[in-house]
């Protein structure tokens, strides 16, 4: 294993001299597991609950889903925000900024469409083009 | 191979930074590349996802998402990909330290959960197609299916991937070569973990509390 | 179930002329190569040398010729085009029924964007960026030979086209319902749809291919700040390449579901949404447009740098402008369908970002400005390339600029106004772009420069040509001629049609020229030599290698103190000539094993993309099995590399020196 001091490959172990002070390897594994389970049964209780609100129930899923996909990136892919990490860490905010707009902007822009054309809802359309 | 010339070769004292460090080892270049594509990949995924929440409520006249889905069903698939992202983390580290025995077990409860995820999936599949919420009937269905179904095929192909990488275990032993395959797998079968992370919200979550 | 699928022989069109016609020509030209080839005995040396090559060097030649042989055919469709639309006035029905018409300005976009545009520009990347880098080659040297023989596959499948079955007839974009099933119950989607896909697959992976070989592999000492511009501009489009081709992967395929499956994603039924598709290509389409010209602006910079003498003007804000380019580009996608129903706040929004994109494209050009001003310029071929991109292109973003207004837009949408301005500066900007780069760069390919007179009679003829092939558009557009038009009935649009098409045998005349250039520069390659590797006095580091540079690209891993890498070294010491010459000073290079992976895989998706389009099951599962075994069988390749002795590089150097001294 070559060893670098300047770049680190991603999901790849810390390098050995951040052993001294940081948990065991399989320590950080387990304790992302675990949190991603508490994640997950939170995320099935919110979407079923009668306690919160609809907006808050789909505000609630998206942080819980945010923090999950955080938790794998941390524990699971070691993503950190040291210095050897920088390459991957600027490739994967660009990934993350090319999905927002990509969703964001479909969303937006199909959903400003359907209102000016006045999609209908059910669909009659098969029906009036037939001729 | 002298593309990735060995970061010792130049006296580190001399180069004030990073960038000028010259060609970077194989295994960080094959893994940033992987890194990439995994990131095309989840851009993929986006414009599925997109596609999904633009036709969502276009459902004309058949069944809905709160209709069709089955929580159980999709709590345990859940349960078996986030274990088999814990039992591929376990590989890695297996990997790391060159135990054999433990590569190949870890390898095999991955295998295992990832079957038993995608045979639940192929199941919940079959039973709408029954049911006559097949994905010629609606919009909506068509992009429930592809999305779940990419995903599902990625699973699938990444199981095939793992069985390749434990044969090459046993013909090449754990090489520098086999290595960097398997950091790239385990890249990869962590990724379709996180894409799970958001269908299992934005299709399945939302879609029974909506 | 028909062994055959849909495929008969029906599917060869015997009864159009003009299409047996070209495919006649077609397989003439193929049989003669082959023939060619045959009887020189050349076949194991183009096997061992080009085909299963991995070389960066070989690749990008190889992807140039495929856009010049490519361009060839895009070409005869834009003559077709335009003496069509100078006959077809009135009551005149022309030469070319619509059905043919159809098809004729579907394959013109699809061919000259995605087969003869992006394999230019990425075979231009593949030969330079390398050797500006400093480095022997690629990140990933045989999955570069894959992408290239899948794109050659696209290709391949567009070409079969012609003689088997039909093309698309739903224009470059594919729009729903359409291209259908309903509507496009031929093959000719299909053609396209797996051209694109499989050609698209080899571009995503190219993309990955040079980030990471820009971000990862450079020279010791070559920081961001003193990479090149090429290598900034081809980072920012082959970052471009990665964030976006797959948008068209997963669009193209819902379309190949809806198509094949019957899905409902854009069909009329079930709920489809017709403009999810607009919006999705769209999304795809106007980072694509950029990936083309960000490479052409770095080929700009190299040469406006290297025949000025002098080091380029504002090398950081060409880096800040590159960079803000390559985001911006994804956020201006919807003004390609600005009348197509969305409201004014959407609109307004694209609308104010497609024309704030223009800005930093505006600071390059007054860098490229300030970059001449002051020094000694030469006028050679490249730089009448770069010149003439310059005014054109300012002129093409002007009119885009226009465009960006939406209720500017509302009139001029899909008007041939709209065809003149993205010809402005897809010609302007990319075509002169990589013409610019393959006669800068030829010489370091091939040893020998490109002929001189007939490279500037090529330019003057493309140049004029362009003007007068395209301004009439722009009148005719504001008179209100929209795209497309097999026949119309404005008699007064005659005039300008005719001019228009006046001007494509100009371009004509332009395109001979540069065949001829081609063949006379061969015939007089020995006087044309470039012996000392440096024909042009240039500054980065490819200059420093031997012309043709050897396969291991530099004898001794380049250490960089600072930008214009090569330029600083040549002026602190003779570098070259005192550079050893005894075996005992080299150290052996492991360089890549040869492959033909490349070619198998392609020949598996060639095998994939026919049987799917036909719809013979059997045989696309034959091929998904062969393409699954092949990398099946790459993957447990036991020797990669070849080690290239020391004594080999000793040797290569003497000669070297031996014929710089002679």
């Amino acid at each position: 294993m070559t060893e670098s001091r300047y770049e680190r490959a991603p999901g790849d172990r810390p390098s050995r001299e951040m052993h001294a002070s940081a948990p065991s390897e399989f320590l950080v594994y387990t304790i992302g597991l675990v949190v991603a389970v508490l994640l997950t049964a939170t995320s099935f209780w919110t979407a079923n609950t009668t306690l919160l609100w609809p907006g808050g129930v789909f505000l609630g899923l998206a942080v819980l889903a945010i923090a999950q996909m955080g938790i794998h990136l941390v524990f699971f892919l070691h993503i950190s925000s040291g210095p050897e990490s920088t390459n991957n860490v600027l490739a994967l905010a660009f990934g993350v900024l090319i999905v927002f707009v990509v969703i964001a902007g479909t969303m937006w822009i199909v959903a400003d469409m359907n209102t000016n054309m006045m999609m209908p809802s059910v669909a009659p359309m098969s029906t009036r083009m037939q001729h | 191979m002298n593309i990735a010339v060995a970061i010792d070769q130049i006296p580190q004292d001399a180069l004030p930074s990073a960038s000028e460090a010259g060609p970077a080892p194989k295994r960080v270049v094959v893994t940033y590349g992987f890194w990439i594509f995994l990131l095309s990949d989840i851009v993929m995924f986006a414009a599925l996802f997109a596609s999904y929440a633009v036709l969502v409520h276009s459902t004309a006249g058949g069944p809905t998402g709160a209709q069709l889905f089955n929580q159980s069903t999709v709590a345990i698939e859940t349960v078996c990909l986030l274990l088999s992202s814990y039992t591929c983390g376990l590989m890695s580290l297996a990997i790391n330290s060159r135990r054999y025995f433990r590569t190949y077990v870890g390898a095999l409860i991955t295998l295992a959960l990832g079957a038993i995820f995608l045979s639940l999936e192929i199941r919940e599949f079959l039973s709408m197609i029954a049911i006559g919420a097949a994905p010629q009937r609606s919009a909506f269905l068509s992009a429930f299916f592809t999305l779940v179904g990419c995903h599902g095929l990625h699973v699938a192909l990444g199981l095939i991937w793992l069985i390749v990488m434990m044969v090459q275990v046993a013909v090449f032993g754990l090489s520098a070569r086999v290595q960097r395959r398997l950091l790239c797998f385990s890249l990869f079968w962590h990724a379709l973990d996180i894409v799970w992370v958001g269908v299992l919200t934005v299709v399945y979550l939302m879609g029974v509390s909506s | 179930m028909n062994l055959l699928g849909k495929l008969d022989w029906n599917a060869i069109p015997l009864h159009e002329p003009i299409i047996m016609g070209a495919t006649g020509f077609m397989v003439l030209v193929v049989v003669v190569v082959l023939g060619f080839i045959t009887a020189k005995g050349a076949w194991l040396y183009l096997w061992h040398e080009w085909l299963t090559s991995v070389d960066h060097k070989r690749i990008g030649a190889m992807y140039c010729i495929l856009a010049l042989v490519m361009m060839l055919r895009g070409f005869s469709d834009a003559i077709m085009i335009r003496s069509q639309q100078a006959l077809a006035a009135g009551g005149a029905q022309g030469y070319l029924p619509p059905e043919h018409f159809n098809q004729i300005f579907s394959a013109h976009g699809t061919i000259m964007i995605l087969f003869m545009a992006m394999p230019f520009v990425v075979g231009l990347m593949n030969f330079a960026v390398p050797l500006q880098l400093g480095v022997r080659d690629v990140a990933f040297p045989t999955l570069n030979s894959v992408s290239f023989w899948l794109t050659a596959s696209g290709a391949l499948l567009v070409n079969i086209s012609l003689a088997v079955g039909e093309f698309s007839k739903a224009t470059w974009w594919g729009y729903p319902p359409l291209s259908e099933m309903q509507y496009s119950p031929g093959v000719g989607v299909d053609y396209y749809l797996w051209s694109l896909q499989i050609s698209g697959i080899g571009t995503l992976l190219a993309g990955i291919n040079f980030v990471t070989t820009i971000l990862k592999l450079r020279a010791p000492g070559m920081s961001y700040m003193r990479m090149p511009v090429f290598c900034w501009t081809a980072l920012a489009a082959n970052l471009l390449i990665v964030a976006a081709f797959p948008v068209l992967t997963a669009t193209l395929a819902m379309l190949a579901l809806d198509r094949y499956l019957g899905f409902h994603f854009f069909s009329l039924e079930g709920q489809g949404n017709q403009m999810l598709y607009s919006n999705l290509f769209w999304v795809w389409g106007h980072p694509e447009v950029y990936i083309l010209i960000l490479p052409a602006f770095g080929v700009f910079s190299e040469v406006m740098a290297t025949f000025s003498g002098k080091p380029l003007f504002g090398y950081r804000s060409m880096v800040a402008a590159t960079m803000t380019i390559c985001i911006l580009s994804f956020l201006v996608w919807l003004h390609h369908f600005f009348t197509m129903g969305a409201s004014a706040n959407v609109n307004g929004f694209f609308g104010v970002m497609s024309m704030i994109i223009a800005l930093p494209t505006g600071a390059k050009v007054f860098n490229w400005l300030f970059t001449m001003y002051g020094g000694r310029v030469r006028f050679s071929v490249p730089v009448l390339w770069s010149i003439g991109f310059m005014v054109t292109f300012v002129i093409g973003g002007m009119t885009g600029v226009l465009m960006a207004v939406p209720p500017a837009d509302f009139q001029l949408h899909n008007s041939v106004f709209l065809v003149a301005h993205f010809h402005n500066v897809a010609i302007g900007g990319v075509v002169f772009g990589v013409m610019a780069g393959y006669n800068y760069w030829f010489p370091k390919a091939f040893g020998f420069k490109l002929d001189e007179r007939w490279g500037r009679a090529s330019f003057w003829c493309w140049f004029v040509g362009f003007y007068v092939a395209f301004m009439p558009l722009y009148v005719l557009g504001l008179m209100g001629m929209t795209r497309r038009m097999q026949h119309y009935d404005n008699l007064s649009w005659q005039p300008w049609l005719i001019a228009a098409a006046f001007g494509t045998a100009i371009i004509l005349a332009g395109v001979v020229c540069q065949v001829v250039q081609l063949v006379v520069s061969i015939r007089h390659r020995g006087e044309l030599r470039d012996v000392t590797g440096d024909p042009w006095n240039g500054r980065t580091l490819e200059w420093a290698t031997a012309s043709p540079p050897p396969a291991w690209n530099f004898a001794f891993q380049p250490k960089v103190a600072g930008l214009d890498a090569f330029w600083s070294s040549k002026n602190r010491a003779q570098a070259t000539k005192d550079e050893p010459t005894s075996a005992r000073d080299y150290e052996p290079v492991e360089m890549p094993k040869n492959s033909a992976t490349g070619f198998v895989t392609a020949f598996f998706a060639v095998v994939i993309g026919f049987a799917l389009i036909w719809h013979i099951w059997w045989l696309a599962i034959v091929g998904l099995f062969g393409a699954f075994m092949t990398l099946l069988a790459f993957s447990f390749r036991r020797h990669n590399e070849i080690e290239v002795p020391a004594e080999e590089i000793a040797r290569f150097v003497r000669s070297y020196q031996a014929g710089v001294a002679a």
